[in-house]
């Protein structure tokens, strides 16, 4: 390279920089350059510059328009005082109970579809299928499947229950949460279990043939096959749920609006945003909010980081170590049946 | 013994079907009674039970009329050229920052990828109380082309699909067309673009929903909903006194739903992949 570099000078004498332009590394710093300056635009105007913003944003009493003073802590001190903020997290407790159901059911369902079912492709089909169904129509469908004497009222009237034990499911503050937490479930429970199978489905067919030459049952099979294969993909889910249900949103936003005890921490956010224009607080909640999922992601990490200390060399003899216990499994089986 | 297993086995059989067979019909339950609701007149809304069959499957009126009312003809256009602006935009953006943080060692690699990956860590909703004020000051709100520019930027698992794209892409295809003479952009272009054509096909199909579907920063951005509505927002049209007229309601949410319909129908292997792909590194 610094050959052909040294007869080109020779030859044409061109500029230091026509030089360093033709060189290898010089086109490479080109390419580089060129092909960052947008993304990195577009990452520092939308996500760093708001955050950094946002911080100076929290120590101030503003509006969007009009001035500004700047108040100290007081923002963070209200976040934790007032009865709105704060205690609008509580909620978040049932999204967290909803995403277990949903990473359940999802793995399940998967767990199914994978092996041979008859109209399989059906199945997964209409169960992912609200996934794609934007999130506003979302809050308009269940409006109406909730209302008083409307869809779900009418599926538990076929099913014996009478309407008047029945509770208004988005005003009773017993229950209208769940009813809240149950349409999240019912968006993603679908993707999830497309996920999942995505997962499954990379496990090596040979597996399963051997297994069932072994004689291992299909409990078995999900136990020492599938079980440990989706191991990374389940664990993944679980961490994004926790701080998903921190930052729950939508559905509360488009359904009910927060009324009624439903409103979420960003709910309650976004309403002392860009409707009380309390653009200062609104800051200081989101502030908070990061640092408490930052806080969490960190411990996940370690906590998973100490549970599956030994995930590294697992990965490599994960496969023999496998077969291994099915074998044990299986030998205590015929050795029970022998007996 | 042998009867036992078998009776067990059909147990286990029926419990399979059952549960598909259930979880299913919750899945369409919601999107069914909508259809139903969304066939009859106004009259026959008011005197019959939601899940009560309309008397014509052909009473479109209810189509028209949401249509019309909600300014869905331009929604569509709106709708259109922000999915084929956003799209064309994130997919350059995203696979020529793939390229450059896949193909070349440089300082600042490491840190690029883990800014990416730290931006992933920030809820959106939260920041967009202060992106509001930015957007602001760009002169962004508004405007097309500003939730169009915002809408480009923010999308890293796409990003992470075409990282793990090019590591399947062997290196000595860029080595020999660049013995060749070839510069390191006709490499990209002529050579490594073509070769991602899955990759940019399940990218296209999954921001392609998720853009056709966003409605918050566009309930923001675009506050002039008469001219700057796009097909989510203009569902806005049914809050207020039209809020329980859901026949009407109804049949505009199945007519904003048809385009994703469609190209579940027709992608859905695509879709599958494209999702199982996304989530292994994202």
């Amino acid at each position: 390279m610094t050959a052909i570099a040294a007869t080109g000078s020779k030859e044409k004498q061109p500029s230091k920089f026509t030089k360093w332009r033709r060189s290898r590394k010089g086109q490479q710093t080109i390419v580089i350059v060129t092909f960052m300056i947008l993304p990195l635009l577009l990452l520092f105007t939308f996500t760093y510059l708001p955050f950094a913003e946002m911080f100076t944003f929290s120590f101030q009493k503003m509006k969007y328009i009009g001035p500004r003073t700047f108040v100290g802590l007081k923002n963070y001190k209200d976040v934790f005082s007032r009865s709105d903020c704060f205690g609008a997290l509580k909620l978040s407790l049932y999204y967290m109970g909803g995403s277990i159901v949903q990473l359940a059911l999802a793995l399940y369902l998967a767990t199914v579809l994978s092996f041979k079912v008859k109209g399989g492709g059906i199945f997964k089909g209409l169960m992912f299928f609200p996934y794609l169904i934007s999130g506003i129509a979302i809050g308009f469908i269940f409006k109406f499947f909730y209302t008083r004497g409307f869809v779900f009222d009418t599926v538990l009237q076929w099913c014996g229950f009478e309407l008047e034990n029945l509770p208004y499911w988005l005003k009773d503050q017993r229950i209208n949460n769940i009813s809240l937490v149950a349409t999240s479930v019912w968006r993603y429970f679908g993707q999830n279990m497309v996920l999942f199978i995505g997962a499954i489905m990379s496990v090596d067919a040979e597996m399963y043939e051997a297994a069932d030459l072994d004689g291992a049952n299909k409990f078995q099979q999900f136990m020492y096959i599938i079980l440990p294969s989706i191991k990374t993909i389940v664990t993944l889910n679980v961490i994004l749920s926790i701080t998903g249900s921190l930052s729950a949103f939508e559905p509360p936003y488009v359904i009910t609006d927060g009324a009624n005890g439903t409103g979420t921490y960003f709910v309650v956010m976004n309403d002392i945003a860009h409707v009380q224009q309390k653009v200062g607080l609104a800051s200081a909640m989101a502030i908070v909010l990061l640092m408490i999922i930052f806080a969490a992601t960190i411990l996940q990490k370690l906590f998973f980081k100490y549970v599956f200390k030994d995930a590294a060399d697992e990965d490599k003899n994960a496969g023999i170590r496998r077969q291994k216990k099915l074998d044990r499994e299986l030998k205590k089986k015929q050795g029970r049946s022998a007996v | 013994m042998n009867a036992a297993l078998k009776v067990k086995r059909y147990v286990l059989i029926f419990l399979k079907y059952f549960s598909l067979v259930f979880f299913s019909f919750v899945a369409v339950l919601p999107v069914v009674s909508c259809v139903v609701t969304a066939f009859k007149t106004d009259a026959e809304y008011a005197s019959t039970n939601v899940m009560t069959m309309p008397q014509s499957w052909l009473n479109f009126q209810n189509f028209v009329d949401a249509f019309t009312r909600a300014n869905m003809g331009r929604a569509f256009i709106n709708s259109g050229i922000v999915l084929v602006c956003v799209l064309f935009g994130s997919i350059m953006i995203g696979t020529m920052l793939a390229y450059v943080l896949n193909r070349f060692q440089f300082p600042g690699n490491g840190l690029i990828r883990s800014l990416f990956l730290f931006a992933t860590l920030l809820p959106g909703i939260a920041m967009q109380v202060s992106t509001y004020a930015i957007m602001k000051n760009l002169g962004f709100i508004n405007h097309l082309y500003g939730y169009i520019i915002m809408m480009m930027g923010t999308d890293v698992i796409a990003i992470y699909i075409f990282i793990q794209f090019f590591e399947n892409i062997s290196v000595s295809l860029d080595e020999s067309a660049y013995m060749d003479g070839a510069s390191y952009f006709t490499i990209f272009f002529r050579i490594l673009f073509p070769l991602l054509k899955p990759a940019i096909i399940t990218t296209m199909i999954l921001k392609g929903v998720g853009t056709y579907n966003e409605y918050y920063a566009a309930n923001l951005y675009l506050q002039d909903k008469k001219k700057w509505v796009t097909v989510a927002t203009s569902l806005y049209t049914f809050t207020g006194p039209l809020g329980n007229q859901y026949n009407l309601i109804c049949a505009g949410l199945i007519v904003s739903l048809l385009p994703a319909l469609i190209i579940f129908i027709l992608c859905q292997k695509q879709i599958y992949s494209g999702l199982t792909m996304g989530a292994v590194k994202g």
